[in-house]
């Protein structure tokens, strides 16, 4: 197999020793045909509904009212907290509505997006490009967040977080996924091959961010023309293009990793912790974007491929719906369902008319004809074939059957949650079993259960500080009137000593209650206050004057 | 014969006071039984199980007073997860005590409410601020889904909400192959 840049030229490169991670499988790529067009772009659609929620972690506050109006890159949703990323409009219009839509999410379920009218004018918002060695790690990392920036191999992970060099101070190696080993994407490909520039400027900035020694891309040897693009654009840089050999899953952050590095990320750990951070060439790009341009994250580019007639890559504002997009590469008539993502990872879409967000790296288009319904599951025959393809390592039968019989503890001590869902052990099965889907069924039972528990230790917490307070405050009043009747108990001994004192033993509530009636038959006794008391004095000749009138004229005086 | 008593006698001697010394300074405070029952139950504190709260009725059944199928809100799946630790057979939950309900939170209708206070102090989680004469609303995310709010308001202004699936808290379904007609 020829692999460029390993090979030539001779010196530097020599050096870089490739490793293998283990099982993977080898599915038709089928990508050659999206990559015969160049990117295109699309005309403004009519509407754009941009969902709040893109990303992983917490949905964004909105900024804007419906009527508003707003122009391109306009910040209309802020992070909310710093696992969250901000939303920015795609292009200058009116909000004419923000309202639960449908998501392009497997759900099938609505969130808060804001539907935006474009006045065709594509007028940007004031954008300030900042200057990286002038501000601090922290400023840089929030300045990310605040441009919207997330990964876009289709995780959608804040980058801002990962962007954090660590107590360490720095992170050795910044490896850029360009390996986009999943059939029909070619995204990536395509935007190497035409701006291999803007990956190589994100791709210096992250390394700066991050204090890294040691710059790789790795790019899968089936796309020699974005290696060679890769190469002339890293002339001169201390970036490294390495081709990798193409095996699904060789984009997979820790397979990428492994062959790059041999570094063997273990169950449970991230690869931080090795000192290795791994980002997709897209979001390279959008890094490059966001600190020279001042551009937050508003489109990204999409393949269209499947049932279509010619399929390509486009460059997709947020908010357009995929239907739109797959318009334009002439869909075929019995095209019956889009998935998001490839034939692997994707799932299905719940609507032909869902927007495109920022995961979404491919809109697949299928047919039953192109993609015909699996064959019937049948019992799993425990032939371990799956554990022989899994990249990570599981033994992916165990985790079936645990996963059947919602056994989750046990999945979990298998390490459930490092399965990267990759859909090789689904691939292989002999006997077509939709083992992914256990898995992600499985997980978010796990998930649902782990809410549950953190609301019911909360719940178990507030109830005792509840029983707790209800329990002093019984007792702090119980004191409080113990020493009272104790103080009048005394009081009553020293003022009248003889017969109140024996009744005061015997029943301290009586005397305290015969003491209050004596206290307030004196206080009557001394003063019978009238309305007429207060009243300045010449009011009171007045009254005084009126009175001696009164009498003088014959009744009585009025009662008090 | 003699020295080996002894040696015995020395050796027992020394280990009970080895395990006595254990069994005070390791001493686990309450009762493991309790906490692991406690820790399966919802804490929703609703009553419905005939307890004062989901401690006492962990309490009961550790001591056999209560059966284990007393707790609506755990409903099937906390049954099945106390049979499993106590070594029961699962079976269902009892009517008596209620029937399992999907959670939902209280809602306080704001244009009703006379600022009694009466919920605040029945809310078993302090889930409800307000003031006497003010309005007062329910915290969704401390809210357990009781329901000892709604009988003691005299305006009947609290009602329950049952919570919506989101995104973010949507469940992947059970896989099943769904049989399709040959064409
Ligand atoms: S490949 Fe399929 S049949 Fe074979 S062990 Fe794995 S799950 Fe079972
Ligand atoms: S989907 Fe998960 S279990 Fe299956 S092969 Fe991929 S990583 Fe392994
Ligand atoms: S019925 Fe269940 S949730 Fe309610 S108090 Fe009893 S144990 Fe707790
Ligand atoms: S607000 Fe009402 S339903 Fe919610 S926890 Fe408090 S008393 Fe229970």
């Amino acid at each position: 197999m020829a692999l460029p840049g390993l090979h030539d030229p001779p010196g530097r490169l020599t050096l870089m020793k490739l490793f293998k991670f283990n099982g993977g499988v080898k599915p038709e790529t089928h990508k050659d045909a999206s990559t015969r067009l160049p990117i295109a772009t699309l005309p403004l659609p009519e509407r754009l509904t941009v969902p709040l929620h893109q990303s992983i972690g917490g949905t964004p506050r909105p900024l804007v009212r419906a009527g508003q109006r707003v122009l391109k890159g306009q910040r209309i949703g802020a992070a909310d907290g710093n696992v969250s990323a901000a939303i920015h409009a795609p292009t200058s219009g009116t909000i004419v509505a923000l309202e639960p839509a449908l998501m392009p999410h497997a759900s099938g379920l609505a969130a808060l997006s804001a539907v935006i009218v474009p006045d065709g004018e594509d007028a940007w918002a004031p954008v300030t490009p900042v200057d990286v060695r002038a501000l601090s790690g922290g400023e840089l990392r929030d300045y990310l967040r605040d441009a919207g920036v997330v990964g876009m191999g289709g995780a959608v992970f804040p980058s801002h977080l990962k962007l954090n060099p660590g107590r360490q101070g720095k992170v050795q190696t910044l490896i850029v996924n360009g390996a986009e080993c999943e059939p029909y994407i070619t995204c990536d490909d395509m935007l190497m091959r035409e701006r291999p520039e803007t990956v190589v400027r994100g791709t210096l900035l992250m390394a700066q961010i991050l204090g890294a020694e040691r710059v790789l891309v790795g790019i899968e040897d089936n796309k020699p023309e974005a290696v060679a693009a890769m190469e002339a654009a890293c002339r001169g840089s201390r970036i490294q293009v390495v081709p990798v050999p193409t095996r699904y899953p060789a984009g997979g952050a820790k397979q990428l990793i492994r062959v790059l590095t041999g570094i063997e990320v273990p169950h449970g750990k991230r690869s931080t912790d090795f000192g290795v951070q791994c980002f997709n060439v897209g979001t390279a790009c959008a890094v490059h974007e966001a600190l020279d341009y001042g551009r937050p994250l508003i489109s990204r580019i999409v393949t269209v491929a499947g049932n279509v007639s010619t399929p390509r890559n486009f460059e997709v504002l947020f908010g357009t719906p995929m239907s739109e997009v797959v318009r334009t590469a002439l869909p075929r008539p019995d095209t019956n369902r889009y998935l998001m993502g490839g034939p692997m990872m994707g799932f299905p879409m719940p609507g032909f008319n869902v927007p495109v967000v920022k995961a979404t790296n491919c809109i697949l288009v299928a047919s039953d004809a192109l993609f015909p319904p699996p064959p019937p599951e049948m019992p799993c025959i425990r032939c371990g074939e799956c554990a022989k393809a899994c990249p990570a390592d599981l033994a992916p039968f165990e985790l079936y059957w645990f996963a059947r019989a919602h056994n989750f503890g046990k999945a979990q001590e298998y390490h459930l949650f490092d399965c990267i869902e990759c859909g090789c052990c689904t691939y292989v099965c002999p006997s077509h079993i939709p083992l992914v889907d256990y898995y992600r069924y499985a997980k978010s039972e796990i998930w649902a259960r782990e809410r549950d528990k953190e609301a019911a230790d909360q719940a178990r917490t507030r109830f005792e500080f509840r029983n707790d307070r209800q329990e002093r405050e019984k007792r702090e009043k119980a004191e409080k009137l113990a020493a009272k009747a104790a103080e009048t108990k005394a009081r009553l001994a020293e003022t009248s000593p003889d017969a109140p004192a024996a009744t005061a033993q015997d029943d301290p509530k009586k005397a305290l209650i015969a003491a209050a009636l004596e206290r307030a038959r004196q206080q009557k006794a001394a003063v019978e206050p009238r309305n007429t008391d207060d009243l300045p004095p010449t009011v009171q000749t007045e009254i005084a004057e009126i009175d001696a009138r009164r009498q003088a004229s014959g009744p009585a005086e009025p009662s008090a | 014969m003699l020295s080996a008593l002894i040696v015995m006698a020395g050796i027992a001697i020394v280990l009970g006071a080895a395990l006595g010394y254990a069994s005070i300074h390791f001493k686990v405070e309450g009762d493991p039984l309790v906490e692991k029952i406690d820790a399966i139950l919802p804490q929703t504190q609703c009553g419905q199980c005939g307890f004062p709260g989901c401690r006492p009725y962990a309490d009961a059944i550790s001591k056999g007073d209560a059966d284990i199928n007393q707790c609506p809100p755990g409903g099937e799946e906390g049954i099945r997860k106390l049979a499993d630790l106590l070594g029961r057979e699962v079976k269902p939950l009892n009517a008596e005590n209620g029937v399992e309900k999907p959670k939902a939170v209280a809602f306080i209708g704001e244009e009703t409410c006379i600022g009694c206070t009466l919920c605040i102090q029945a809310c078993p989680v302090d889930a409800i601020i307000g003031a006497a004469k003010q309005m007062h609303t329910v915290v969704p995310a401390l809210c357990t889904g009781c329901e000892l709010c709604i009988a003691p308001c005299p305006v009947d202004c609290i009602t329950m909400e049952t919570i919506p699936e989101t995104v973010e808290t949507w469940k992947w379904r059970y896989p099943v192959f769904t049989i399709r007609q040959a064409a």
